[in-house]
């Protein structure tokens, strides 16, 4: 009885569902203006929207699940994570292999997913869990670990092929690394050796991934081919204006000269019937989530979560930068969707699942620091 | 003091951390920022170009097919040429009703077939609505004059002049250059679709469909403004096609004609062959079919009774038709007996008109009943003695001539720049277990050892394996392709490649067998007293005659009271002139003897066509 009494009484309080409550408000925010846009782009087919509420619900489930995970849980986890997702894609590409064609795919009969999904989190949170165990400054030694750590599972899904996620996870990788304490003159030192090996680089791509960067520098070589996907997107956003067409307004998307416009190219649709207003709050929306999730990391108070925390939120926002550079022409065509905003699941439970992970992060606050 | 370390550690840590997440912080900020500036670029500062080209008006993007490659003869003489028709085509997306449309068009012209219709569909299905796709190619003058007058019933639907291809010398030129067809379903997965996206054409066969990477070009398009109903307002870029390559083949198409009328009526091939180079002269496969009737799209009916005729003249009898190489086989074994030892060149046998294996009672006969009596090898080259032939297969064994036929090229492809060609069988006891499930024989040998059994050969292969007999064992892979000027006008050359040699202890061998065949023509018991002996020019020759039915029903008729599908084939093989060889020469023809006259013809207008310039 006396123990009882010392023990504070369990009360259920909002504190006790571990949920960032200004992050789950942006968050929400911009689903429900990726919902709107969607209604439009799908040439108001409410069945693909049920479909992606569907999702998004599931999705925010597991975004609730994964925020009430303590921590220091998830760094004793990593290893196992990181291994297991590994050998998912090894298992992939091994079924690539005997299917004879590309396969991201993992079948289990009643369930598909994308093992390189899995890898977007595992990756920055074993580069975090390793460099956490270091001490300041990082050796070379380390880096080359961390550097490996990072680039055989990239290298992986590149092969699979899937470039766009094989950035994200390299991304994903280096902002830890960078966040970490790695010596400026190392940053740009590779930054110069990167600027170097990207000739070398380009004999490794696939064709139809050359094919993109070479459109992308001049779409207007393949008007027929990819070069007339940023074409139109580009007549989409740029005809939208000031204030835009309207909702459901938008000529380009519903007449469909816009290819892939409820998926890859969903910002266009954005700015055709939104104009430069609807863009520029779907930015700020996107800004202010990544600079919550960079204030989660601040606040945390281990290591292994700010490196993590802060990766997440890098690679949340660098996802919608590289979509929303592409679809405005200034950068590649690379098949990255917009997050939370493009239709598609596997990609969105992926990126709410880091969001519960920031959410536990910042909620799980411990008094003393004795978890190191 | 572990304690206090770490805690002066972790403030260190800190800071580097804070300082890290405060550039982050403003890379965030700052790619923001880019991404601001280019909407508002996009959406303030282009706002009105891109407004006129969205609102008002509809930007489309028209492909234009680039013109194929014409294809010219060594001299520059048109084989395969574009010549401008007209087509009838539909814009989908202006024809308020298609199938109504489609309906009254078959009925005012008539001509329009069911083929149309659907190949007409399968166009619309991968093009953009927007895109001018053919009903009816080849519209005639008073089709085009009936529509005209009812147009104005036909929004949509217009005639327009397009290039097609067409092939001047028509049957002599057809298996050579192939033909070009209407694209189907699985050709357009092989190829770039944006590339293809204007094409209506793909090389079928021949030199068109081996080269149609080289000949098709690059697709070009217009970026065109339209208004509502799909007018267009104006251009707003261009992207011309570049054309196909012009392709210049090693073929003489004056030797060509003279091949192609030699075997006319007759079933059979000719292949003639420059010995230095590879070059190929003169290929004709007879009887021939016309390509132009394919350009047009040939009704399945058409096609049907030209694939189907028992003569089977789309079948390319040149490369891909396989006869057992008979006589014209016994230089090559000969060599073989050379070099390997089994024989010298005063080796004699006696020949009482057959042979006997040992321990057999099986005679296997000479052609020449009473035989030749006493005979050595450049005798029996000149004879075509079967009974040398057979002693010495026997001494040899099966892999010697095997190893040696191989060598000049038989039983594998020749690679010439062909889809069609066959490789050929050189047989051998492992071969014949596999393909027949029963051992070898010691009588397979010797039927081998004279061109009959199992050995198949083509006419290309025999005039390719005659060019290195002249050669004296230099080879040079056949080709037709001579050098092809692109665009922009540059010119590039084919380089002849030459293939792995032949050598022998002795080069004496090689003018042995050339002066036997020599004999064949000019000696009095030579068997090529059919070519005849006039000619300005020396000939080294082999005959050949392939027996389709061995029988005894037939041995004592008289020539014409046999059928003539179980008449024997004739072969012929040469070069010329003998003392410094430039021409070689293969000739095949089913079912008939006159081999020898048709190489004759070909030889005969090859010296007259390159007479040495006289110097006046």
């Amino acid at each position: 009885m006396i123990i009882n009494q010392t023990r504070p009484m369990y009360r259920f309080t909002p504190k006790s569902l571990h949920i960032d409550f200004p992050l789950l408000g942006l968050l929400v925010l911009l689903i429900m203006l990726g919902l709107l846009i969607l209604y439009s782009a799908s040439n108001q087919n409410i069945g693909m929207v049920l479909r992606q509420s569907l999702r998004l619900f599931l999705a925010l489930g597991i975004m609730m699940v994964f925020a009430m995970i303590p921590p220091h849980k998830y760094k004793l986890w990593t290893p196992w994570i990181f291994g297991i997702g590994l050998a998912l894609l090894i298992a992939v590409i091994i079924m690539g292999k005997i299917g004879k064609g590309a396969q991201r795919w993992l079948d289990l009969g009643f369930f598909r997913f994308q093992p390189s999904e899995i890898m977007k989190l595992a990756v920055p949170m074993m580069a975090a869990w390793y460099l956490d165990r270091k001490s300041l400054p990082i050796d070379l030694k380390s880096l080359l670990v961390a550097s490996i750590l990072i680039f055989i599972p990239a290298i992986l899904i590149a092969k699979q092929p899937d470039l766009g996620t094989a950035l994200m996870v390299i991304t994903a990788g280096v902002c830890v690394i960078f966040l970490a304490g790695i010596h400026m003159r190392i940053v740009l030192f590779l930054a110069t050796i990167a600027a170097l090996a990207a000739p070398l680089l380009w004999h490794v791509l696939h064709d139809y991934q050359k094919q993109r960067i070479i459109t992308f520098l001049k779409p207007e070589n393949d008007p027929l081919g990819t070069g007339y996907h940023i074409i139109q997107s580009k007549i989409a956003i740029g005809s939208g204006g000031a204030f835009g067409k309207g909702w459901l307004a938008g000529s380009q998307s519903h007449l469909n000269f816009l290819p892939e416009h409820a998926t890859d190219f969903i910002f266009a649709v954005n700015g055709e019937e939104f104009g430069f207003i609807g863009g520029v709050i779907l930015i700020i929306l996107v800004v202010l989530i990544s600079l919550r999730g960079l204030y989660i990391a601040r606040e945390a108070q281990t290591t292994y979560t700010r490196l993590l925390a802060a990766s997440l939120a890098m690679t949340f926002f660098l996802s919608a930068f590289v979509n929303i550079g592409m679809v405005m022409g200034i950068l590649p065509v690379v098949g990255i969707p917009l997050p939370l905003v493009s239709y598609g699941g596997t990609a969105m439970v992926t990126f709410l699942a880091s969001f519960g992970i920031l959410m536990s992060i910042s909620s799980h606050r411990i008094l003393f620091n004795n978890m190191r | 003091m572990r304690l206090n370390k770490s805690v002066n550690y972790d403030r260190f840590e800190s800071h580097v951390h804070g300082f890290r997440l405060s550039l982050l912080v403003a890379l965030i900020i700052v790619l923001s920022f880019i991404l601001i500036l280019r909407l508002a670029y996009l959406q303030f500062s282009q706002y009105k170009r891109y407004a006129t080209l969205s609102l008002k008006n509809q930007m489309s993007i028209i492909p234009i097919a680039p013109s194929r490659g014409i294809i010219l003869d060594k001299n520059g003489v048109i084989l395969a040429d574009n010549i401008p028709v007209y087509v009838l085509e539909i814009v989908p997306e202006r024809v308020s009703n298609l199938a109504d449309t489609l309906q009254k068009l078959k009925k005012l012209l008539p001509s329009i077939t069911d083929d149309d219709l659907e190949s007409f569909n399968h166009a619309r299905g991968r093009n953009h609505s927007y895109v001018s796709i053919p009903v009816k190619l080849k519209l005639t003058q008073e089709e085009v004059a009936i529509f005209a007058t009812n147009q104005y019933q036909f929004p949509g639907v217009s005639i327009k002049a397009r290039l097609m291809r067409y092939y001047p010398l028509a049957e002599t030129t057809s298996h050579l250059l192939g033909y070009v067809g209407r694209i189907n379903v699985q050709e357009l997965q092989q190829v770039s679709t944006t590339n293809y996206r204007a094409t209506n054409f793909i090389g079928k066969a021949g030199i068109e469909k081996y080269y149609e990477d080289t000949l098709h070009g690059k697709v070009g398009y217009h970026q065109i403004e339209t208004d509502v109903s799909g007018r267009t307002l104006r251009v707003l870029s261009k992207q011309t096609p570049v054309s196909g390559e012009k392709i210049y083949l090693t073929i003489d198409s004056r030797l060509q004609q003279v091949a192609y009328e030699a075997l006319k009526d007759k079933r059979g091939a000719v292949v003639a062959m420059n010995v230095s180079n590879g070059d190929i002269l003169a290929m004709v496969s007879s009887p021939s079919y016309n390509p132009n009737i394919f350009v047009n799209g040939i009704s399945s009916k058409d096609y049907q009774k030209l694939a189907t005729a028992p003569d089977k003249p789309l079948y390319n009898r040149a490369v891909r038709g396989l006869y057992p190489p008979a006589s014209t086989v016994k230089p090559f074994v000969a060599i073989a007996g050379l070099e390997k030892g089994f024989i010298t060149p005063s080796t004699k046998i006696y020949d009482p008109g057959w042979y006997r294996l040992p321990g057999v009672t099986h005679k296997y006969r000479d052609w020449k009943r009473t035989g030749h009596g006493v005979i050595n090898l450049k005798r029996a080259i000149t004879v075509s003695c079967d009974t040398y032939f057979y002693q010495l297969g026997n001494k040899m064994g099966i892999s010697a001539i095997e190893d040696m036929l191989m060598q000049f090229g038989f039983g594998q492809l020749t690679h010439i720049d062909l889809h069609e060609e066959a490789p050929g069988v050189v047989p051998s006891p492992s071969w014949k277990r596999g393909s027949k499930g029963v051992h070898w024989y010691p009588g397979d040998t010797l039927i081998t050892s004279i061109g009959q059994g199992f050995m198949l050969a083509s006419p290309l292969q025999l005039a390719n394996a005659t060019a290195s007999l002249s050669q004296h064992g230099r080879r040079f892979r056949p080709h037709l392709f001579s050098h092809a000027i692109q665009d922009r006008g540059e010119t590039y050359d084919f380089k002849p490649l030459e293939e792995y040699p032949i050598q022998l202890k002795d080069n004496a061998y090689w003018g042995l067998v050339a002066e036997a065949m020599q004999n064949v023509i000019m000696s009095n018991e030579g068997t090529g007293y059919r070519f005849g002996r006039d000619t300005p020019y020396t000939v080294a020759a082999k005959t050949g005659t392939a027996q389709v039915f061995s029988g005894s029903q037939y041995e004592k008729k008289s020539y014409a009271e046999i059928p003539e599908a179980l008449r024997d084939h004739s072969l012929f093989i040469a070069f010329a002139p003998v003392e410094k060889p430039e021409i070689a020469i293969a000739v095949m023809v089913e079912n008939d003897f006159v081999a020898s006259a048709v190489a004759r013809k070909v030889l005969d207008a090859y010296f007259q066509l390159n007479q040495p310039q006289e110097i006046p």
